[in-house]
């Protein structure tokens, strides 16, 4: 079967300025993809040119198998895409907007109500159809852009920062919908929120400089977030060259007042090992936490340094 | 065919501002005036002045082709407002990645976007053919020429929109499409005002000699195909603008 989505060596050329360098990666359906990077990283770039509001200066876009530049009509059928602002026309009401979507997705006109009123229904727009985008709050425009991606039940939807401006509730909300509609449709999220992508999505692309510096499923993310290092109190001193004795320490930072991090291999925690050492010799053992990286962290690193020097 | 949902929602928005039946009610007041003016001037002074005289203007040169020339002034200041908003405002408030990102061709958003604008201009262009056909009840006129006239304007509005939407696909703020659009529709109007003009290419791109060919019953190919090459000249290059959107940013 066909990835929904794939994108192969894309690049984008602003003048001479590089904003997406050979980017390449696929999405199947049920997959939810969170896209994260800090700010000109070209999140937005590489959406704009998956939805053919931008053409590549190289490379390629395969919605469900179609390829969006050659035919770009049969290919954004299958796409739904919110973008940074939402498109919306704030002279019409809610249900005059959608209506106009759907017809411009070419739903038949038979199709057109249920449509919208499934997409309403699931964006808790029912209650507003009838006020003028214009007059609703920001999180009910943002909602009605949601609805607009999702109307025509496509088989990609692309949201580019979709909970920005919404209450905690609604963001709650939304990120349950989103959960909801990856299970049918292949989803891309970009955020600036890194719960969000841990809480919603199922794989995190980081892209940095216009480079894809990350590629992995939430699961060995969450390894790789797991501690490498350990946290130890005791009362009295501990001979730490018992500790250097055990598989798998790598060094032990004295922090003071009898505070140690004990660094260890990515695979197995010594803690076991070293709590039964600490009792057995008398340490009197207050304290040992397995010390665990945040995604923050994990971004912060990833990003801090660009991969063009690196690979120089 | 997805360029009439586009000019249906165009021609719906228009509407639903004011700004539309604004225009509607003062270009029809503002004609009514003129219209009024110029029957009172034919029934007091021409009538009586040509009366007897083998070859003389009829009722139908005089009224209807002055109304026709009155109206093509009053278009000519009114369709840079109606024109302006059509591409810049999506663009400025980022919705043309709507129209982008759904199954619709460049073309057809151009197209949609055209035929919205045309259909108003159409509401404004047989409101103002509804004044001579008012004359009807109290005699008769030369349907050829008024058949000429209602197309001559057809035709000077579906150019004016053209270049408008054009204009308005170049920018992304609506007042600046306005002033460029009256500049260069009265730059094309006045065009062949100067001596030298006389004859030459200037006289050819000048809209108000074709025009005023045309309100005379004077049917001329040249005249026809001027209208036509502008129109498609100018919708082609706005697809081309707008595609440029897409290519480089």
């Amino acid at each position: 079967m066909t990835s929904l989505i794939q994108v192969d060596q894309l690049y984008r050329f602003f003048s001479s300025r590089c904003a997406v360098n050979n980017v390449s990666f696929k999405l199947e359906r049920g997959e939810i993809l969170g896209f994260l990077g800090p700010n000109g990283a070209g999140k937005t770039t590489t959406m704009q040119m998956i939805c053919g509001n931008l053409a590549p200066t190289e490379g390629q876009v395969f919605i469900n198998g179609i390829d969006i530049l050659d035919q770009p009509k049969e290919a954004k059928r299958e796409l739904g895409y919110l973008p940074e602002t939402p498109p919306l026309y704030r002279e019409l009401t809610a249900d005059e907007y959608l209506g106009y979507c759907a017809r411009l997705h070419r739903l038949p006109a038979k199709k057109i109500a249920t449509a919208v009123g499934n997409a309403k229904e699931r964006c808790g727009l029912t209650e507003v159809g009838r006020r003028l985008i214009g007059n609703l709050s920001k999180g009910y425009q943002q909602r009605v852009g949601i609805a607009q991606a999702i109307l025509h039940t496509p088989a990609v939807i692309i949201l580019d920062e979709p909970t920005v401006g919404l209450d905690p509730i609604q963001i709650r909300e939304i990120r349950e919908l989103i959960r909801e509609l990856g299970r049918e449709h292949g989803i891309i999220l970009s955020t600036h929120i890194l719960p969000e992508i841990q809480e919603v999505c199922t794989r995190v692309q980081i892209i940095h400089q216009g480079q894809l510096v990350m590629n992995d499923s939430i699961e060995r993310l969450e390894r790789n977030m797991r501690a490498l290092s350990l946290l130890m109190k005791t009362r009295g001193t501990p001979d730490l060259a018992r500790l250097y004795a055990l598989n798998g320490i790598h060094s032990i930072d004295a922090l003071g007042d009898n505070r140690y991090r004990v660094f260890h291999d990515k695979e197995a925690s010594p803690a076991s090992s070293i709590a039964e050492i600490a009792v057995s010799f008398g340490w009197g053992l207050l304290e040992l936490t397995p010390e665990k990286r945040s995604m923050e962290e994990i971004f912060i690193e990833i990003t801090r340094h660009s991969p063009s020097t690196e690979k120089e | 065919m997805m360029a009439f949902t586009i000019a249906g929602r165009e021609f719906r928005t228009l509407f639903l501002s004011p700004l539309a039946w604004a225009i509607l009610g003062i270009i029809q007041i503002i004609q009514a005036f003129l219209f009024l003016v110029l029957l009172d001037t034919y029934l007091n002074e021409i009538q009586a002045r040509y009366a007897g005289f083998e070859q003389a203007p009829g009722v139908t040169d005089f009224i209807v082709t002055g109304l026709f020339q009155n109206a093509g002034i009053i278009l000519l200041m009114v369709t840079p407002l109606l024109t302006m908003r059509l591409i810049s405002e999506e663009r400025r408030n980022r919705t043309l990645s709507l129209l982008f990102s759904a199954p619709v061709s460049i073309a057809e958003i151009v197209l949609g976007k055209y035929l919205g604008v045309f259909a108003f201009l159409l509401l404004l262009v047989g409101m103002t053919t509804l004044m001579p056909l008012s004359l009807l009840s109290g005699g008769g006129l030369d349907y050829g020429k008024l058949a000429a006239s209602f197309m001559a304007f057809l035709l000077l509005s579906a150019g004016f929109a053209s270049l408008g939407l054009f204009i308005s696909a170049l920018t992304s703020q609506p007042t600046v499409a306005a002033i460029s659009t009256f500049g260069a529709l009265l730059l094309l109007w006045i065009i062949n005002w100067s001596r030298n003009g006389a004859g030459g290419v200037l006289e050819y791109l000048s809209m108000l000699r074709h025009y005023d060919r045309l309100l005379t019953g004077l049917v001329n190919t040249e005249d026809l195909i001027y209208f036509i090459l502008f129109i498609l000249a100018f919708i082609v290059l706005s697809i081309h603008t707008l595609d440029n959107d897409r290519l480089q940013k």
